[in-house]
């Protein structure tokens, strides 16, 4: 099986995270890999390895798009396990919205199955920067695959595909045929962390560079000209304070609804 | 004049507040005109005329449930050619977002997801990056698509009421081609608590509960809100996961959010900190939750919340 796993670079939520990139883009110092990538490498991971892994011909490739450092993104998964990597970067793609990305990738995708077709492109929920969730099921139409977003189960028997959809309604089952696209949550299953002997093998691993003239894409499809929307203005909302703390001495609650009623909010 | 296309998947018996509201922000920005999928009853349709759609349009198709979003996406690309509308308005669920992503390749129309507010010029306000800023955005093409956050707008009433065109629309005969099915469906339990994304208040609790979310249960009844909960809590089985408020739960953004025995990691935090009011009740003192409280109790939630219920119930008599 072939597999194609979405990996984004993006800024580390554990610190403050800026859009001060030019046209409101984020800044991209201190980024790591998406961590709710990490969900979709290690569903992809878990299905070449119930079909033989690597030995028996699965390929997990896992491919970013973004400037130099995102390159980080294929590293660390080639780390936790992905048989190789591959990176699209140009300058002409700074600013792409998800039409622009969807746009790339979908090219990016098609350049990666021209030698042996793609089984399957898997991807997280959302990126942790962006957080549209507006690639997946974009990249889905313009491939032409069928759609299966949002899964917290997943299995795949053979070409048929079933999944689980929770909805605040309904739970769905969901069923498709290879190939097809595949967004998971964080609900699908525990990421594995890279070990030493993976660190050591992903030295050995390729990453593919390529650019927009690789895939056919024309720069004026892409970045902030090729863009749908436009971010017009990005203002910091003061951070929040902290408030009155007090230690429970037996009428805490008692407090805290002097509190609520001195808020109005009773 | 500017026409404004609200989606409405199976509006059932009644619009819905989030449907109302749509129709709200539409009225706003034009000529309102409304897409169904579902089941289409007379009263619905009269509603929506009292709501200001002057078209109701529905597809030819009755099975479209059958499939993950696909073919409503492509019904309701034909049903924006029909109705000329420049601006189409979705709701801000999984499938609201799905089926907005992809209507924007169909029509090459620009896709803002998570608004919470639409200028009369189609100007979009978000708040992003887990509630650190608040940003402006517009789409640059002759559609826009906009999937709006529950509670973004007060519901009014229009002017004047319509009496609305009903239309059939084609869906396109390869609509269901590569379409992924729904080959099962399991409904689930309605709590007859406000929805969690639309609740005024919303009482939370994480692994500090537990396993027992019944202190919070009637905190939240006394207070008539909505319960929420960290994702370890729902992760543990105690309370189900639509339940999860942060990162890959629900973003709520209460008049109050009680949080009880949840430490404030940064993925919950995403998903309530721009909450209007924020109580903490947590055993440590270090836990970063203080941070961002308004009002903290240090202590234990087991003797904290009831106490608070009690005292709410006597003074309310
Ligand atoms: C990709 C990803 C996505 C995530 N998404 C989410 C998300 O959407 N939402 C989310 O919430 N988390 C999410 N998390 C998990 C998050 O990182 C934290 O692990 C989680 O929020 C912790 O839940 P908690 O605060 O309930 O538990 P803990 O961090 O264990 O905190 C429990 C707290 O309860 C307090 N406590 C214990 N007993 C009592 C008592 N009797 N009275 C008062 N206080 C008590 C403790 O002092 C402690 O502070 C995500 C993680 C990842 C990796």
């Amino acid at each position: 099986m072939k597999i194609v796993v979405l990996v984004k670079h993006v800024p580390d939520a554990q610190f403050d995270r800026h859009l001060t990139g030019p046209g409101n883009t984020t800044d991209r110092d201190e980024s790591i890999l998406s961590e709710l990538d990490e969900y979709a490498l290690e569903a992809a991971l878990q299905l070449s390895e119930a079909r033989g892994g690597a030995k028996a011909g699965n390929e997990v490739i896992a491919l970013t798009m973004g400037p130099a450092g995102a390159v980080n993104a294929v590293k660390k998964s080639l780390q936790i396990g992905a048989s190789s990597g591959a990176h699209l970067s140009d300058d002409a793609l700074a600013g792409s919205d998800a039409a622009a990305t969807s746009l790339a990738l979908a090219a990016a995708i098609r350049y990666l199955g021209a030698d042996s077709p793609v089984d399957l492109v898997l991807t997280g929920m959302a990126s942790t920067d962006g957080e549209t969730s507006l690639v997946p099921a974009q990249l889905a139409e313009r491939l032409g695959l069928p759609q299966v977003t949002f899964a917290s189960f997943l299995e795949v028997d053979g070409e048929r595909i079933v999944a689980r959809r929770d909805g605040d309604a309904h739970a769905d089952t969901v069923e498709a045929t290879l190939p097809a696209l595949v967004s998971v949550t964080d609900q699908i299953n525990e990421p594995r962390y890279p070990n030493f002997k993976g660190i050591l093998a992903a030295k050995k691993k390729k990453i593919t560079a390529l650019t927009l003239a690789d895939i056919g894409v024309d720069a004026a499809q892409v970045g902030a000209a090729g863009s749908l929307t436009a971010v017009e203005t990005a203002e910091a909302r003061p951070p929040r304070t902290a408030g009155t703390i007090i230690t429970d001495e037996g009428d805490a609650g008692i407090k805290l609804v002097d509190f609520l009623a001195a808020q109005k909010l009773l | 004049m500017a026409k404004a296309l609200v989606f409405i998947d199976n509006p059932g018996a009644a619009l819905k507040k989030s449907s109302l509201e749509l129709l709200t922000i539409a009225r706003s920005l034009g000529e309102a005109a409304v897409a169904v999928n579902g089941e289409l009853r007379d009263d619905v349709v009269g509603a929506l005329g009292a709501n200001g759609a002057s078209a109701v349009y529905r597809p030819s198709a009755t099975d479209l449930d059958d499939y993950l979003v696909a073919p409503k996406a492509a019904y309701l690309a034909a049903a924006v050619e029909a109705s000329g509308a420049g601006t189409v308005l979705l709701e801000n669920t999984a499938d609201g977002k799905d089926i907005a992503a992809r209507l924007g390749v169909k029509l090459t129309a620009g896709v803002i997801t998570d608004v919470v507010g639409v200028d009369a010029d189609g100007t979009a306000h978000k708040s992003v990056l887990a509630g650190s800023y608040t940003t402006t955005a517009k789409a640059r093409t002759a559609v826009a698509v906009l999937t709006v956050k529950p509670n973004s707008v007060d519901v009014e009433a229009p002017a004047a009421a319509a009496t609305p065109e009903v239309v059939t629309i084609d869906v396109p005969a390869d609509a269901t081609a590569n379409a992924a099915r729904v080959t099962g469906r399991a409904q689930k339990p309605v709590s007859g608590r406000p929805e969690l994304t639309e609740a005024r208040i919303v009482v939370a609790g994480g692994r500090g509960v537990d396993g027992n979310f019944e202190p919070l249960e009637e905190l939240a009844d006394a207070l008539g809100g909505a319960l929420g909960a960290s994702r370890a809590a729902t992760d543990a089985g105690w309370i189900g996961h639509d339940y999860q408020v942060g990162q890959t739960g629900k973003t709520v953004s209460p008049q109050l959010y009680i949080s009880a025995g949840i430490s404030g990691a940064i993925q919950q935090k995403a998903g309530m900190q721009t909450s209007k009011v924020i109580v903490a009740i947590n055993k440590d003192a270090e836990s970063p939750i203080f941070e961002i409280a308004d009002f903290g109790i240090i202590g234990d939630l087991f003797k904290v919340v009831p106490q608070a219920t009690e005292e709410i119930k006597k003074r309310r008599g």
